[in-house]
């Protein structure tokens, strides 16, 4: 008796689609037994976690407001991921993109009106975070380097530089020496979609991008060989498709989402520059690009299970005195179930019967 | 009834290995139908049978990699268990694979390392070039198997598996990349090993050779066995008929005149990219329009370089070493040439000439991104799919529709569909690699006809193949590339295999330096 995975010839894509349902539920289920063993009651807590944070106008707005980034940033991901491009520093171009906006919002004031301050703030964030991601791509396509070690690494450094700006630079005189900037003036502040929440017009953009990264994947011809470029390299080789081209193509897309979500941050909920301008976004980012199956759609719908998931975390944390690393906990568990779901859309368990003598 | 083991009256006729009733079903298909199999010990069998016959499927429940659905084994008379590789190493089994299973980033050393038990990997280096010496099969241990060319990699999986000593070795398809003389070598040491007892199981639907190598044949067609025979008796029609039920098809070479220069190399060199790799040295060579001009030699003698220099793949210095219908090509990519008209076969199917994972459609546009199929960058997707069935249909690929992944295909069939994409380009120069090597008889006639009525209809044709008997019989004119040179083409009727042999082998004189070199302590 021996058991063991055999291939399927051919994955069924309902079951491609069902697996990050599969996922979300052996989630919840884990999410039922831990809470149990916790001492606390599994169906208040659940409710907690699940259903209080959007039970409300107001927190369907912050559901949507969270989604924004993750939805923006995972698209972008997704582009790379599909030519088997490793980005794994959204997080890092997020952060340049906020520096960028921040900065443009900082120097130009209220000298500008809102429609001309506003699209210049995202085309500097656009244009750092791709400038962030150039990096990595360079150092991929001259040296060869691991871009999924130099983009991590450039988290780091990008964090410091904001942390550096916040503490030296760009400090408010009049914070009472905390570290960050003044607060922007309201003509650099994204218009409010509903009144009374922080629902703002960051979610359109994150909207417009995945519809257009849908168009881009589904029907361009360069969404095509990006694809070709990641399943078989000597594939495109022999079609003529730059790998060179396509490792550039998959980083600027990636730092230019980031660096758009980073803006919308900054001139977001957030109206300032603080040391951190994000949760883990850029990181959230790349589980949302997998749930989502590196199809804009799925993103779309991703990013709203990962932003229950942050909002879930605030809501245990006020409601249960549980602690904030439950977000992270059901983050890892939503991922592991996932891929656990995914060897099985691609694999059949086999048990061998012994072979008895005639 | 079956013989007992501890029978040992009967241990001569005891079969090493026997099996019954073999079934493996595939979605769709019977990949195996209740098939039976003995192989004696010191005995060269035969499993002939086209591609899609279900001989790999086969050959791997023996080697353990699939587990059958139904059916028995026994192993010198004892019933065992379809286990895993590892098992049935231990056993004495040993694979040659057609498609290699090697670590293109390892040395041969290391490849070899990893596939043997400890007890064998002692003092590796040095037992690798006494067998690979002994059986005139050169190599170096210290080589990076991505420097090599296929035939080079399968002398890696021979003596891997020699080195394990095995009971049963299988051979898949062995000789599609060797030279007559390397052949000739290549039986005189299965006929030594054979002598000394070990069983080999020979899969080939080469029928010339079977009948020259093997003592039995099983013929197996759609799953089943259709014929156990001699192939020493049995003729090459008798046992075409047993394997593809009908008459071999032979292909007609019509007279065709040759018109311009499509494809002209002038005096190329192209330095060698790696440590391992060939230089090409002053390579001429002209190919007018409605002939075929076949370039033979042993694998690993710059036929890769001279492709990648030829395809785009890799630019050249001097952009005049290579005109395409009178434009100089030298320094344009693959994309640009396929616009002044070249369509380009590799060798590798899975992996260069087609992304395994994606439909048949999908690899329609990976050579066909440009009006009608893409207009203004967007993928129109139903003329895809049209042309994609247009392919399927005109060139007989067994496909359910073009939706159907390339990797579902057989070799055979994904050949056929490649070869047929590229036609439907309608290419003015069409350049094949080895453009029938491992594909069943049917498909591989058909594939040469195809190339000959393209000749016909005006096109140059480059086939660059290691199988002479292939070049022989469909080109107009023959050279041999040996060491990054290459000779000047002649006409097929004046020249031999003979003296095509000796070019091969005579003027390369890279592999006895190297076997040279592999002796020296």
């Amino acid at each position: 008796m021996r058991a063991y995975l055999e291939a399927r010839p051919r994955p069924s894509r309902l079951a491609v689609w069902l697996a990050p349902l599969f996922a979300a539920v052996a989630t919840i289920v884990v999410g039922f037994v831990v809470f149990s063993a916790l001492g606390r009651n599994p169906f208040a807590a659940l409710h907690a976690f699940f259903v209080e944070p959007i039970a409300t106008r107001y927190g369907v707005a912050e559901w949507l407001l969270k989604a924004s980034p993750l939805m923006l940033i995972g698209t972008g991901l997704a582009l790379a991921y599909r030519a088997n491009v490793w980005n794994i520093g959204a997080e890092g171009q997020l952060t340049l993109g906020a520096i960028a906006g921040g900065g443009v919002a900082l120097a130009i004031g209220d000298a500008w009106p809102s429609f001309v301050l506003l699209p210049m703030m995202f085309i500097a964030g656009a244009l750092a975070g791709m400038a962030w991601a150039a990096i990595p791509a360079w150092l991929r396509t001259r040296f060869n380097a691991n871009e999924i070690l130099t983009s991590l690494m450039l988290v780091y450094v990008a964090s410091l530089l904001l942390s550096w700006l916040v503490h030296v630079p760009w400090r408010d005189p009049e914070g009472f020496n905390f570290p960050q900037s003044k607060m922007f003036d309201a003509n650099a502040m994204l218009p409010i979609l509903l009144p009374e929440t922080r629902l703002n017009a960051s979610f359109l953009i994150a909207l417009a991008i995945v519809a257009l990264a849908w168009l881009f994947v589904r029907r361009h011809v360069v969404g095509f060989e990006m694809r070709v470029a990641g399943l078989a390299p000597s594939a495109a080789d022999y079609a003529g498709i730059s790998l060179r081209r396509t490792v550039w193509f998959a980083m600027l897309a990636g730092g230019a989402c980031a660096g758009l979500a980073g803006v919308g941050e900054a001139a977001g909920p957030i109206g300032q520059l603080l040391p951190s301008m994000s949760p883990g976004y850029g990181f959230a980012a790349i589980i949302v690009a997998f749930v989502g199956r590196l199809h804009p759609g799925g993103i779309a719908l991703a990013s709203l299970l990962l932003s229950l998931l942050y909002l879930g975390g605030e809501s245990a944390q006020v409601h249960l005195g549980l602690p904030s690393a439950v977000t992270g906990l059901f983050e890892g568990t939503l991922l592991f179930f996932l891929l656990a779901a995914d060897v099985l859309v691609n694999y059949r368990p086999r048990i061998a019967r012994a072979a008895v003598a005639t | 009834m079956a013989p007992s083991p501890h029978d040992t009256s009967g241990a001569a006729r005891l079969p090493r290995l026997s099996l019954r009733g073999i079934t493996k079903h595939y979605p769709g298909v019977a990949a195996n139908d209740h098939v039976d199999l003995d192989v004696y010990p010191g005995e060269i069998h035969a499993v002939l049978g086209e591609n899609g016959a279900g001989k790999s499927t086969l050959m791997k429940v023996i080697d353990g990699l699939v587990i059958p659905d139904e059916g028995t084994m026994r192993w010198e008379g004892e019933p065992v268990d379809f286990a895993s590789p590892a098992k049935a190493h231990k056993r004495g089994i040993a694979m040659v694979f057609q498609h290699f299973s090697l670590f293109e980033t390892l040395t041969v050393a290391d490849n070899i390392r990893v596939a043997l038990d400890a007890a064998h990997a002692r003092r590796l280096a040095a037992r690798i070039r006494d067998v690979s010496a002994r059986y005139a099969m050169p190599l170096d241990p210290a080589r990076y198997v991505h420097t090599m060319s296929v035939g080079e990699r399968q002398r890696v999986e021979i003596v891997r598996c020699l080195l394990q000593a095995p009971k049963l070795l299988i051979l898949d398809e062995p000789t599609s990349v060797l030279t007559p003389a390397a052949i000739d070598a290549l039986f005189a040491m299965l006929r030594t090993l054979a002598a000394d007892g070990v069983s080999i199981l020979y899969i080939s639907h080469k029928l010339d050779e079977i009948r020259t190598l093997c003592d039995r044949a099983t013929v197996l067609r759609d799953g089943r066995v259709t014929g156990q025979c001699d192939p020493r008796v049995e003729t090459t029609a008798s046992l075409a008929r047993m394997m593809i039920g009908g008459d071999l098809p032979h292909p007609v070479h019509r007279a065709a005149h040759a018109g311009r220069a499509a494809l002209v190399v002038d005096a190329l060199d192209v330095p060698a990219s790696d440590p391992f790799g060939i230089a090409l040295r002053d390579v001429s060579l002209a190919v007018r329009t409605g002939e075929i001009v076949g370039i033979a030699g042993v694998s690993g003698n710059g036929q890769k370089e001279l492709l990648a220099a030829l395809s785009g793949e890799r630019t050249v210095e001097r952009s005049e070493a290579i005109t395409l219908a009178g434009e100089p090509a030298g320094h344009l990519g693959p994309r640009a040439r396929r616009v002044l008209g070249l369509a380009f076969i590799p060798e590798e199917r899975l992996g260069r000439g087609a992304v395994p994972e994606m439909s048949l459609a999908e690899n329609t546009l990976l050579t066909m991104r440009a009006p009608p199929l893409v207009v203004h960058g967007l993928v129109r997707a139903s003329r895809v799919g049209s042309r994609t069935e247009q392919t399927i249909e005109r060139f007989g690929v067994k496909a359910r529709g073009p939706g159907d992944a390339a990797q579902s295909l057989s070799g055979g069939n994904l050949q056929k569909f490649i070869v047929g994409r590229e036609i439907e380009r309608e290419p003015l120069v069409l350049i094949a690699a080895q453009p029938t090597w491992g594909v069943d008889v049917g498909a591989a006639a058909q594939i040469r006809q195809t190339l000959l009525d393209l000749r016909e209809r005006g096109v140059a044709v480059l086939v660059v193949s290691e199988d002479l008997d292939e070049l022989l019989e469909i080109s107009d004119r023959l050279a041999v590339i040996a060491n990054g040179q290459l000779s000047p083409a002649k006409p097929i009727r004046e020249t031999s295999a003979e003296e095509i042999g000796q070019l091969m082998a005579g003027t390369g004189t890279r592999e006895p330096q190297q076997a040279a070199a592999a002796l020296v302590p």
